[in-house]
Formats: structure tokens, C-alpha cells, sequence
């Protein structure tokens, strides 16, 4: 389970105090599949960072599989990125010097994976999220719904127990951006947990819970699906 | 993260951007490349002056006459002889640990013989002097102390007088006209070829002392009078004792009382190459010093294009942090990247001050010396300048905060 208790996280900004999350608290269980919605400012986007452990709470407490992720270091939180969390970015945040092959390797060259067992791995992968045959494509070479896959390849790397999306489909067109989301349902049909951030309603729709934010507080919990 | 990772992110890196990189390490390139020329023509001005003064002889202590004073008035070394044959004699007999005791006179003087003439050194000395100056007999021999004591005009002469004078015939028993009086040549030096100085050391004639100073210089040395006494010891450890002792008995001598200078100065060869050793190590400091200032140029240039790449690469800094790396992977990275440039830069700059050294040494005709510890001082130097112009770029980089540099454009 994870769970996240009377989070806050408070900026000062000019000398006012201004509070990005305001006492929330949510838990879910492995498998699930949430979607994060509300307009810009509403705080997601810091409980993104909190959840993915780029990002420290002021207050309030996060527990991910039972272990205390709030009380991590640096490099424990490096650590637990590493190996727990896996990133999908609006804008791809791919190499864009190096090959998709490259790119998937990286996670598991902070992990000290062996050379052989990463690029089998990143093989592998690729071709999971059909990009079987682009493998020694750059970025540039590459359409956007192609690179985000190389992106979400990249993210599965490590294996990881929660898989965190940032506007995935923002910057593709609609019919790209179902085939990313069909993605996303396929690996939380095989267990993985996804939690997808948007402010495109028909995105949230896809998840099986949705949650809404509005001035650091969670003003919307449904379940959309079993 | 691994090694090779590491080495290959730095290489990735700098290989992306070739032009870029090629003009980073430029200073250090130069840096180095003056650092290994500079430190060799130290060294090779040091070896000239050494093979200079170690080709007067070995284990030598030369005695020569100091500058008097008239009142408050220095005059030149050497106005007033104060030094003679028989102080000579006397170091000889009194002194322990001296293998040869020579006396000498000089002067210039036209040299005539079968209708062609030559201008030479011409020295008056005693036997002992070849041992002195480390000379030896090519062909003939070495007039003896009885011929020079009877005042015999025999001489020994170099091979640059016996050519210009005779040419290829046979100058044994021949005549020479020194500067007006006869003499027999009896034999013919060893070659020795170019001093250190630069001047030609078979350009010489040897006459007995007492011939050459009444029929050659005697203008100049009257009575007993000689310019320089060599004294050379049996081995190197001797030479400051000896020369003490050759000091303490030609003040006693000369009736010189406490406190008052010495007419006469003593210097030997160790002394006198360790001054000049000091004098050209000095040198050579002084270029390397000159030429690591190039290097600390050369730092700031991979420093400037360091912070540049930090700034540029803000976003793929984010992007690792993201996916698990430590802040000190992302340190290492650029540390290494940084340091890498540099010594890419240091063993190019080494190539070229080699090639440079050559090229300088043909040119000038010296003697092309590479100080052994030139490439390790100039490749630790290039790693030092990677490291330390590099830790603060690496360190800017490590500090980044992941969301904010995600954020970046």
C-alpha cells in the first residue's frame, strides 16, 4: 500500500507563505490506476513530486510499501527512484544524444546493472512497447508518440512499483495519445500501479479512480471503475 | 554508476561537440607545450654550462690572482701578479691529497712556420699541467720538468695550430716561430674539440713556463709572477679541504694578516657548478613558472565551457537525477568530462612541446635535453587543471535541484 498522510508542502514566495498541499491525504493499493486532475496551481503537480520522491513534504507523512519515504536522504531518495518509481514526462525528457536503446539503459546504469543484462532488458522492452525496430533511432528520428514510448520504456527499466505520468498525451495528437493511454492500461492490467496526471477530461475518464485538486486540497475522490 | 559508464558519458560528451572541445583544451594544449619547452631549454642551458665547466678539468681548484685595491679603488683581477712559481712549488710540496700542482702563463701570439702564420693561445706550464686539464699527448710527447726547468723552446701544440701551420705534413721536429722566437714542436695534443664556451680548445700552444714567460709574455708577468695555478685534487671529496689548505698557506705566504682580503682567489669546479647549477635550476624555474601560468589560462577556459555545459545540459542533469543518480554521479560525471578535456589538452600539448624541443634544439644547435620528468609533470598538471577549474561547474551541477532543473528549456 501507499499512502500519503496530512501532506503538506508550503513555499514562501516573496515573504508570504504559500501552501502548494494543504493537509492531503490518500492511500492505494497495488494495481491501482488513478488519475490526477484540476487546474494549474492546484498543487498535483507537487504531489507528483512528493510521490516520486523528487521532492521533500513540510509536513505530514509518506509511506510507500511500509517504508517512511519522507525521513530518506538524497541519495536514499536517489535510490528510491531508482528502483521504485518509474517517470513519464510531458516533454520526453529523453537523451538526445544517445540511441532509444541508450536511453531505456539508463535507469539500470544507476542501478549497476552489467552492460549485457541492461541492453537485454532494454531490447526487451522496446520491443513490449513496439519500438522493436527502432532501437538504434535518436530521438530526433523519432515521431513524439514514438519517443514517448521510448520514455515509458525507459521507465519500466528498474522494474518499478508505481509509475508516474506527467500530462503523457499533452504534447501528441489524439490518436497517439490513446495508443500511450492503452499502454498505460495494459501494464496496470499486468499489475502495475499508474498514476496518470492531466487536465484532459477524457484522459482522467480512462483511470479506474479519479481524484481532483483544487488550492492544495483533494476536493474530488471517485471510482470510475472497479 | 560504473566506471566505463562513466568514461563513456565523458567521451559521449565530448565528442558531441568537437569544435567546442578542441578550443577548450587548446590552452591547456598550450600550457603544456610551453611548460615542456621552456623546462628544456632550462635544461639544456643547464647542460651546456655544466659540460662547460666540467671540461676545464675534474676535481679542479684554480688559484688566480685577486683584484688589488689602491686605496678605495678596485682594480681589475690580475693588475698586480701577486701569485708565482714558487707558491706553486710550495702547494706542491706542502699539500696532502693533490695529484698535480700546474703553474701557468698565457698570452696571445703570431705563429709562423714554413711560410704560412696562425694567431693562438699560446700557454706556458710545467708538465703537470696535461694531468691538470685533463689532456693528453696524441702523437710525440710532453716536454719534461728538466726541459722546462732549463728553459728549452720545445712545444706541444693542438691540432688546430698543427693544421692551419702544416697542413697535412708531419709537424714533429719542426720549427715554429712564437711571436718572434723558435721553438721545436715536440708533440701534438689529443683533440678536444669545442669547449662549452664555444671556443676551440686544440687552437693552443703549450711551451715550457719559464720559455714562454721571458721569450712570449714577459712584458706582462715579470719575475717569478704565473696568472693562474691549477690544483687538482686526488678525488671530489678533497677539493673543499684542499682548497683551504691551499688558502691558509698562500696567505701565510703572502704575509697577509688576519682580516685583511686574500691577493689571490681560489674556486673549485664543485663549487662553481653548484653556483651555476643553482643559477640555472633558478632558470628553469622561472620558465616553468612562466609557462604554468599558461596552464592556469588554460584552466579557466574549460572552466568557462564547463559552467557553459552545466547550464546547457540542465535538463538531461534533471532527467538523471530522476531516474537514480546520486548527486555524486552527477559530480563524477562532470569531474571526469572536465578532467578528461584537460588531459586530452595535456597530451597533445606534451606531443607538440617534444616535436617543439627538437625543432628549437636543430635550430640552435644544442643539445636536445627532455627533462625525464616533463611528461609526468605535464600529464599530472593537465589532470590537476582538469580537476580543480572542473570542481566548481560539477559541483554546480550536483547542487541542481531535480525538479527545477526538469522544469528548465
Amino acid at each position: 500500500m501507499i499512502a500519503v498522510k496530512d501532506l503538506c508542502k508550503i513555499y514562501t514566495m516573496g515573504g508570504e507563505p504559500l501552501a502548494a498541499l494543504d493537509g492531503v491525504s490518500l492511500s492505494f493499493d497495488r494495481g491501482a490506476y488513478l488519475s490526477v486532475t484540476g487546474p494549474s496551481g492546484s498543487g498535483k503537480s507537487t504531489l507528483m513530486n512528493v510521490l516520486g520522491g523528487l521532492d521533500r513534504p513540510t509536513r505530514g507523512t509518506y509511506t510507500f510499501e511500509g517504508e517512511d519515504v519522507s525521513g530518506l536522504d538524497d541519495d536514499q531518495l536517489a535510490h528510491f527512484r531508482n528502483q521504485r518509481i518509474g517517470f513519464v514526462f510531458q516533454s520526453f525528457q529523453l537523451l538526445a544524444r544517445q540511441t532509444a536503446l541508450q536511453n531505456v539503459e539508463l535507469p539500470m546504469i544507476y542501478a549497476g546493472v552489467s552492460p549485457k543484462d541492461r541492453q537485454d532488458r532494454a531490447i526487451q522492452l522496446l520491443g513490449k512497447v513496439g519500438l522493436g525496430e527502432r532501437i538504434h533511432h535518436r530521438p530526433t528520428q523519432l515521431s513524439g508518440g514514438q519517443q514517448q514510448r521510448v520514455a515509458i520504456a525507459r521507465a519500466l527499466a528498474n522494474s518499478p512499483d508505481l509509475l508516474l505520468a506527467d500530462e503523457p498525451t499533452g504534447a501528441l495528437d489524439s490518436a497517439t495519445g490513446k495508443d500511450v493511454l492503452a499502454l498505460f492500461e495494459n501494464l496496470n492490467r499486468d499489475g502495475l500501479t499508474v498514476i496518470v496526471v492531466t487536465h484532459d477530461a477524457s484522459v482522467a475518464a480512462r483511470a479506474k479512480r479519479q481524484i481532483g485538486f483544487e488550492d492544495g486540497r483533494i476536493v474530488l475522490d471517485k471510482v470510475l471503475r472497479a | 554508476m560504473k566506471r566505463m559508464d562513466l568514461v563513456r558519458s565523458a567521451a559521449g560528451a565530448i565528442i558531441a561537440h568537437p569544435m567546442r572541445s578542441a578550443l577548450t583544451s587548446l590552452g591547456v594544449v598550450i600550457g603544456v607545450a610551453a611548460v615542456v619547452i621552456m623546462t628544456s631549454i632550462g635544461l639544456g642551458a643547464q647542460q651546456r654550462v655544466m659540460g662547460a665547466i666540467s671540461g676545464l678539468g675534474s676535481n679542479l681548484i684554480i688559484i688566480s690572482p685577486a683584484a688589488s685595491r689602491s686605496g678605495f679603488v678596485a682594480q681589475a683581477a690580475g693588475t698586480d701578479i701577486s701569485i708565482t712559481g714558487a707558491d706553486a712549488e710550495a702547494l706542491a710540496k706542502q699539500l696532502d691529497g693533490v695529484v698535480a700542482v700546474a703553474p701557468s702563463v698565457r698570452g696571445q701570439a703570431q705563429l709562423a712556420a714554413e711560410g704560412t702564420n696562425w694567431n693562438s693561445r699560446i700557454e706556458g706550464v710545467t708538465p703537470d699541467y696535461l694531468i691538470a686539464r685533463d689532456l693528453s699527448i696524441g702523437q710525440g710527447r710532453m716536454f719534461d720538468d728538466r726541459e722546462a726547468r732549463q728553459g728549452r723552446t720545445v712545444a706541444v701544440i693542438g691540432t688546430t695550430v698543427a693544421r692551419e701551420l702544416f697542413g697535412e705534413a708531419d709537424p714533429l721536429g719542426k720549427r715554429i716561430r712564437v711571436g718572434g722566437s723558435p721553438f721545436q714542436v715536440v708533440g701534438i695534443l689529443t683533440p678536444k674539440g669545442q669547449s662549452g664556451f664555444g671556443q676551440d680548445q686544440d687552437d693552443i700552444v703549450l711551451g715550457p713556463l719559464g720559455a714562454v714567460r721571458s721569450r712570449v709574455v714577459g712584458r706582462r708577468v715579470k719575475g717569478d709572477a704565473v696568472q693562474t695555478i691549477y690544483l687538482k685534487t686526488a678525488n671530489e671529496k678533497d677539493l673543499d679541504r684542499v682548497q683551504e689548505d691551499a688558502t691558509n698557506l698562500l696567505r701565510e705566504r703572502h704575509r697577509i694578516r688576519e682580516g685583511q682580503d686574500d691577493d689571490f682567489q681560489a674556486q673549485n669546479m664543485a663549487s662553481i657548478l653548484k653556483a651555476s647549477e643553482a643559477a640555472t635550476q633558478t632558470f628553469t624555474i622561472l620558465l616553468a613558472a612562466v609557462a604554468a601560468v599558461s596552464l592556469v589560462v588554460g584552466g579557466v577556459g574549460i572552466m568557462n565551457i564547463m559552467l557553459v555545459a552545466v547550464t546547457e545540459r540542465t535538463r538531461e542533469i534533471g532527467l538523471r537525477m530522476a531516474v537514480g543518480a546520486k548527486r555524486a554521479d552527477i559530480l563524477a560525471q562532470f569531474a571526469l568530462e572536465s578532467v578528461a578535456l584537460s588531459l586530452a589538452g595535456g597530451v597533445l600539448g606534451l606531443v607538440i612541446g617534444v616535436i617543439g624541443t627538437v625543432i628549437l634544439a636543430k635550430l640552435a644547435g644544442w643539445p636536445i635535453a627532455i627533462a625525464s620528468w616533463a611528461a609526468p609533470l605535464a600529464l599530472g598538471f593537465s589532470v590537476l587543471v582538469g580537476l580543480v577549474f572542473g570542481a566548481y561547474p560539477s559541483w554546480r551541477a550536483a547542487q541542481l535541484d531535480p525538479i527545477e532543473a526538469l522544469r528548465r528549456e
